[in-house]
């Protein structure tokens, strides 16, 4: 680890998905310690495993057949081999999602934040800003959410928080007309703009369409934008997940995703079938409640903890 | 993905037609196939696992009917096994015993508590309570002010805790504010929180202590995975709750948590929310839970949701012609103003795993302008092209297109839109449409 705040972050992950670890390391240990073969047991406790991390049951049996496979080949005959496995082919998998979010420099930039409701999009905005705000970013929060009671009230304590400006309209105003005049200001002042988006879920056509307006609107004003769309993530999801990021990616096209609520005991592992099958590159991952708790997504690190070294 | 499991069953089981009972061979083929819905579905998997057990040993040695293959018989079984796990308790809120009632509400972030309070303060308003909304949320920004809009718009009363920054002073305040003014029931919505977080944990234990809820409700997301379990054991442990309110289920997440939740903390789940506004709260139905599980599709929601918007000879009516595959273009015509009424298709669609992904279905949605164009269409068409849409060849779609002042390209977006809906109704129907408007089941 190259720094404090990096130890500090996987000293963190690495608690929040201890459970799975342990879990692992006990039951390999236990398994296979003094056995020569790799039993059947093992795979049924693997499978139970990366069920229980939401990787789902489709994803399990790939890999177990997989490794079935290789161990019929005699090619699995140490104990680490297992997990190795597991670990390579889901770093694998994640890597190619590994692309930090790139902003340029004195340009303005639109970042639009979107998902199903309650996954944390004004929080993840909130923590993006002080984020951006520490290096240095001009910033500007847009309260594009108008629908939800007090959802600009809630964006702007966080904007007063970060101690950045704040575009908004009353609640009930057309999400587009604010986005419209959030443009023309981030502009202006080369800055880059942080829009919160009301919460939809992905089966309502009519909230869809309405991201597609603000979309369209946006690049009318400003070729180009938005620059990055941002879908955010519950890792206490679960299949549905997948849903998600399948029909807003239909309807909107995402550029980068953020995986929000790893401190608690969901692992998240949903992300990789999501990796696997679109290849969206994930941007962060929410750790916690304070501002800080805001992560670049590094998939090796996401692997390890999910199981343990 | 199992578009339909019976279907799936019976592909396996094509060549055991006919066999006079249920083996063990039989049912464990059947068996994975069940697993993989289940937890796809995201039950638990220890909970899927005991579950499979037990309806195993339930399956083998069932008679199979004359009438019905073994994939039918055994999906049944599973089927009725579901609905008699999540149901039988009974679902009501008791209030009775206090004054005020104290309705707590419980979870993690973003499950949708605040949304649910300002719900429930309607549906038990509606029910004349007298009732109060308090919010002992004084973590996340704008969450008081959140309560008090959507109280505001209900017309219930908000309690105001002027500034206290002590939830369980805001909880003790407004019980003595409910019993002085005469409010009868107290709706307390909390803080989303983490059930690992032992420090926020003890304020809701605290916040029970002194006011001692008549229900402790805990809202989860239809959308929850597998920690479900893990969450909703915390919670209970702690604060022994009395029932559970799922929410989102508006959306096309299976719930498979409503299994898990029941199966660990032994609670029905009282309550499902089914859409944002303040209306959208209903009354959680095992049968229906077990469909949608198992990938069958909220069907029962959706016939009864056109049957509020239609009266029953037009149901009838209607039913009669889909099921002899004879729905015309004046049917349409006339079924418009209906489907409006039915709160939008797309909602409908999105209820059905599956079929909201299509886009197909998506376009035959019609909002308010394209219904007026629709009609404009279908007004313009002669009486045989309306009985038989597959005349209507292109010589006839420039004279229709002229005929309402539209464009070929509207006339055959609007027979494409009808020829999806026609298929999308006789899939809906497979099974007879009859025996799911009597409540039944396609497969009993």
């Amino acid at each position: 680890m190259t720094n404090n705040s990096d130890t500090h972050f996987f000293a963190r992950l690495k608690k929040g998905l201890a459970k799975t670890r342990s879990n692992v390391i006990r039951n390999l240990d236990e398994m296979i310690s003094g056995e020569k073969f790799i039993s059947k047991d093992i795979f049924e406790d693997i499978e139970a495993i990366l069920i229980g991390a939401d990787l789902g049951p489709a994803f399990a049996s790939d890999m177990i057949e997989a490794m079935k496979a290789r161990a019929k080949r005699n090619e699995l005959n140490s104990p680490d081999a297992l997990t190795k496995i597991m670990k390579e082919h889901m770093t694998t998998i994640l890597r190619t999602c590994e692309s930090p979010l790139k902003i340029p420099k004195d340009e303005p930039y639109a970042i639009m934040v979107v998902g199903v409701n309650g996954t944390g999009k004004t929080t993840t905005i909130g923590k993006m800003a002080f984020r951006f705000k520490k290096n240095g970013i001009p910033l500007l929060l847009v309260a594009a959410d108008t629908f939800r009671a007090a959802a600009i009230e809630q964006l702007g304590i966080w904007a007063e928080r970060a101690d950045v400006p704040l575009i908004k309209q009353k609640m009930g105003a057309d999400p587009s007309a604010v986005v419209f005049d959030a443009l023309h200001a981030a502009e202006a002042r080369k800055a880059v703009m942080l829009i919160d988006t009301a919460g939809r879920l992905h089966t309502k056509t009519g909230l869809m369409d309405e991201l597609k307006k603000i979309k369209r609107i946006m690049d009318r004003e400003l070729p180009g934008a938005p620059h990055e769309t941002l879908l955010v993530l519950d890792a206490t999801t679960g299949q549905n997940a997948v849903m998600q990021a399948q029909m807003f990616h239909q309807e909107i096209g995402i550029t980068g995703i953020a995986l929000t609520k790893l401190d608690g005991t969901a692992k998240g592992g949903i992300i990789i079938r999501i990796a696997q099958e679109m290849g969206i590159p994930i941007r962060y991952i929410g750790v916690g409640e304070g501002l800080d708790d805001l992560r670049r997504f590094k998939s090796e690190e996401f692997v390890e903890a999910l199981f343990g070294e | 993905m199992f578009e339909n499991l019976t279907e799936k069953l019976d592909a396996i089981f094509k060549k055991l037609k006919g066999r006079g009972m249920l083996d063990e061979e039989t049912v464990a083929t059947a068996m994975k196939s069940i697993r993989m819905a289940l937890l796809e579905a995201d039950v638990n998997f220890r909970v899927t696992k005991e579950f499979i057990e037990d309806v195993s040993q339930r399956a083998v040695g069932r008679e199979v009917l004359d009438s019905i293959t073994p994939g039918q018989q055994i999906v049944k079984i599973v089927h009725d096994r579901l609905i008699e796990l999540m149901g039988a308790e009974s679902s009501h809120l008791n209030l009775s015993n206090r004054f005020p009632a104290p309705v707590m509400l419980v979870g993690l972030q973003g499950c949708g508590k605040t949304t649910t309070a300002a719900k429930l303060a309607r549906y038990l308003k509606n029910r004349d309570r007298r009732v109060s909304l308090v919010s002992a949320d004084v973590y996340r920004p704008a969450a008081i002010e959140q309560l008090r809009v959507l109280g505001d718009r209900t017309g219930v009363n908000v309690y105001d805790s002027h500034g206290q920054s002590d939830p369980v002073r805001i909880c003790v305040d407004a019980v003595e504010h409910g019993k002085a003014n005469g409010f009868d029931t107290l709706i307390i919505d909390t803080a989303g929180r983490l059930h690992i977080d032992d420090e926020l944990m003890d304020e809701l234990k605290r916040i029970k202590d002194a006011v001692n809820p008549a229900e402790i409700l805990f809202v989860a997301d239809a959308m929850t995975g597998q920690d479900a379990v893990s969450v909703a054991e915390k919670f209970d442990a702690l604060l022994a709750i009395d029932g559970v309110v799922l929410t989102k289920m508006d959306g096309d997440a299976r719930g498979g948590a409503a299994l898990s939740l029941k199966k660990v903390t032994g609670k029905p789940v009282k309550f499902i929310g089914m859409g944002e506004k303040s209306d959208a709260l209903e009354v959680f139905h095992p049968e229906r839970m077990a469909s949608r599980i198992l990938g069958m599709g909220d069907i029962l929601t959706l016939v009864e949701k056109a049957q509020t918007a239609m009266d029953e000879k037009t149901a009838r009516d209607l039913e009669r012609k889909i099921r002899k595959d004879s729905f015309t273009l004046n049917d349409l015509k006339k079924q418009l103003g209906q489907i409006q009424k039915m709160g939008s298709l797309q909602d409908i669609i999105g209820m059905i795993p599956g079929l909201g992904k299509i886009k197909a279905l998506k376009n035959a949605t019609p909002d308010a302008r394209e219904l007026v164009k629709t009609t404009a269409i279908i007004d313009s068409m002669t009486e045989q092209e309306r009985l038989n849409y597959k005349i209507i060849n292109g010589q006839r779609r420039k004279r229709i297109a002229r005929g309402s002042g539209t464009t070929v390209q509207d006339v055959n977006t609007v027979l494409k839109n009808y020829i999806e809906m026609r298929k999308m109704m006789k899939k809906l129907s497979k099974g007879g449409m009859k025996s799911m408007m009597r409540g039944n089941l396609p497969f009993k």
